[in-house]
């Protein structure tokens, strides 16, 4: 019986690892061996295509405007939900029940119902096929996620220490900033992680609302079809890595990211 | 839980205003934009419905959605629960396998579009495999408008490889939520692990199961990376079509249309992931 976890533990690894390290190991392979079958594995590795995609196909640019997308998002996010957040953790009030139900209930609407009717906003405020539209867009789909979030850290444990620190005399908003706010960090600093995955992954609004400035799936979008094999494979590399480094980041926290919808 | 309670009801809403504005924005008007412009045609207001559902690509859409919703739901459900009980099984490494099982979550759904690419293409990892072990004289195509049914099996496989985890992760948060002393007092009336599965464990996993179930459902209605990559329009899909119209044919109207048959769908599927989440908070309350 104790042979059957390694057994799964490997079996279980080799799907779920399997295909992201096999596609990272095409995205190095030289491109005169994607045709000859005679092997499997490369028989020398080559960052000429990653090299190419990022700095002749564009693909740099890309990157550089899914990283200002991803941390105006995140800001934007970040500075409406933290309040918001701490009210629902903190304060007992009528309608609460609905808030927190309408907050679970937006996050579960995908910004294609939204992308094609911002692109016509847009273009009276000057935003279209820029990396702020797109993140004001982002920050949309984020901060029902960053309220949710925020809500169950605070409401955690700090009251106490929150309460201590007002009888030695500090003000509410002294005890948030000098209290709760350090002690929620970690917990913060995962969502906004999460929170830049999510952007970072974010295909659909993207292509939509950018024509010129895209982010790097909407790039991606537009040109992997029409690009040979092995740069379909770099622009996989180039998607996967920061994401997965990211999420390793904040590995202890996934479970409660994603069971809060549960509670 | 120890809360405040304040006279000065304004406060939370003071806090609360923000974010609710900006969802009302970005989320709220912009649904009404969607609408407006789905009903805006020249051959009256529901012109654009008329054209799309008299198409064949939209009923494909439609029956593709829900196929690959009820092929792909029950396997990631029953994968995730084997999983999520395996993993908390806590034996040697367990915590490694965890991380495993969730790092797909890391990756867009283009990104896993292309990693399959890498495996079904004609001069992927898969016929490599079966040419270098003779099983197979030449590569087997699994992408083209005349490989459709294989082309929503490689669909099908990578929305379990990529999908999976997010089930996964919900399935084990409400596996960790149960109390120990229900197994314990089982096991101490002599259940044998299969009944304690069945009689004890599922049953107080169903809220859970019933979440992430509803949560699943939602996205199979947003599946659009996936499907877009690796089969363009051979197989239809509603979200496809959304970009396929605003894109290729620049008309926003169709596109809107599309749209907000998503956003119905959502609306209802989501009207009843909230009620199920409420009823627990009044059970919880009571």
């Amino acid at each position: 019986m104790k042979i059957i976890y390694p057994l799964l533990f490997i079996l279980i690894a080799c799907f779920f690892l399997g295909p992201m390290f096999l596609a990272f190991v095409a995205s190095i392979t030289p491109a005169s061996e994607f045709y000859d079958y005679s092997h499997i594995f490369p028989s020398r590795l080559t960052f000429e295509h990653i090299n190419k995609l990022l700095f002749t196909l564009g693909g740099f640019r890309a990157l550089i405007v899914s990283i200002e997308v991803a941390l105006i998002s995140i800001g934007i996010s970040f500075a409406l939900g933290i309040p918001a957040g701490y009210a629902i953790a903190r304060y007992t009030f009528r309608g609460k029940d609905g808030v927190k139900l309408a907050m679970l209930f937006t996050r579960s609407l995908p910004l294609i119902v939204v992308a094609v009717s911002l692109v016509t906003v847009y273009m009276r405020l000057n935003l279209t096929d820029t990396a702020l539209g797109v993140a004001l867009a982002h920050a949309a789909m984020i901060l029902p996620f960053v309220v949710i979030f925020t809500s169950s850290i605070f409401s955690s444990t700090f009251i106490e220490y929150e309460e201590a620190g007002m009888v030695f005399g500090l003000t509410r908003f002294g005890a948030f900033l000098r209290i709760s706010l350090p002690l929620a960090l970690p917990g913060l600093a995962a969502s906004a992680i999460y929170g830049f995955i999510m952007s970072w992954n974010e295909t659909f609004a993207a292509s939509i609302l950018s024509i010129q400035n895209r982010t790097l799936p909407a790039h991606i979008l537009a040109t992997a079809m029409a690009s040979p094999d092995y740069f379909k494979y770099a622009m996989a590399t180039v998607m996967a890595i920061p994401a997965l480094i990211f999420i390793f980041i904040i590995r202890k926290y996934l479970i409660s990211i994603w069971g809060i919808s549960l509670k | 839980m120890t809360q405040i309670h304040v006279k000065k009801q304004f406060i939370p809403w003071l806090l609360l205003a923000p974010s609710l504005i900006y969802l009302i924005v970005f989320m709220g008007l912009p649904i009404i934009g969607t609408a407006q412009l789905a009903f805006q045609s020249d051959e009256g207001w529901l012109g654009n419905f008329k054209m799309i559902t008299s198409t064949k690509d939209f009923q494909n859409a439609v029956l593709n959605t829900l196929l690959l919703a009820a092929i792909c739901i029950p396997i990631q459900l029953a994968l995730s629960i084997f999983l999520a009980i395996l993993v908390n099984k806590k034996f040697k490494g367990y915590q490694t396998l965890l991380y495993i099982i969730a790092s797909p979550l890391a990756l867009s759904d283009i990104t896993a579009a292309l990693i399959s690419y890498s495996i079904f293409a004609s001069n992927g990892y898969l016929n490599r495999i079966l040419l270098s072990i003779n099983w197979i004289e030449r590569p087997i195509y699994f992408f083209g408008y005349m490989f459709k049914s294989r082309e929503m099996l490689v669909i099908i496989i990578t929305e379990i490889w990529r999908a999976t985890p997010l089930v996964f992760v919900m399935i084990l948060a409400g596996l960790q939520s149960i109390n120990k002393e229900y197994l314990e007092a089982a096991e101490v009336f002599g259940f044998n692990s299969w009944q304690r599965l069945w009689k004890i464990t599922l049953p107080l996993l169903k809220p859970a199961i019933l979440s992430s179930l509803l949560i699943r459902t939602l996205f199979a209605f947003q599946l659009f990376g996936v499907v877009w990559l690796l089969a363009g329009r051979d197989i239809t899909v509603l979200t496809g079509e959304t970009y396929y119209w605003y894109v290729f044919m620049n008309n926003k109207n169709v596109a809107s249309a599309y749209a907000l048959i998503i956003a119905v769908l959502t609306f209802v599927v989501g009207w009843f992931y909230i009620r199920t989440i409420r009823s627990r908070y009044e059970e919880e309350g009571a």
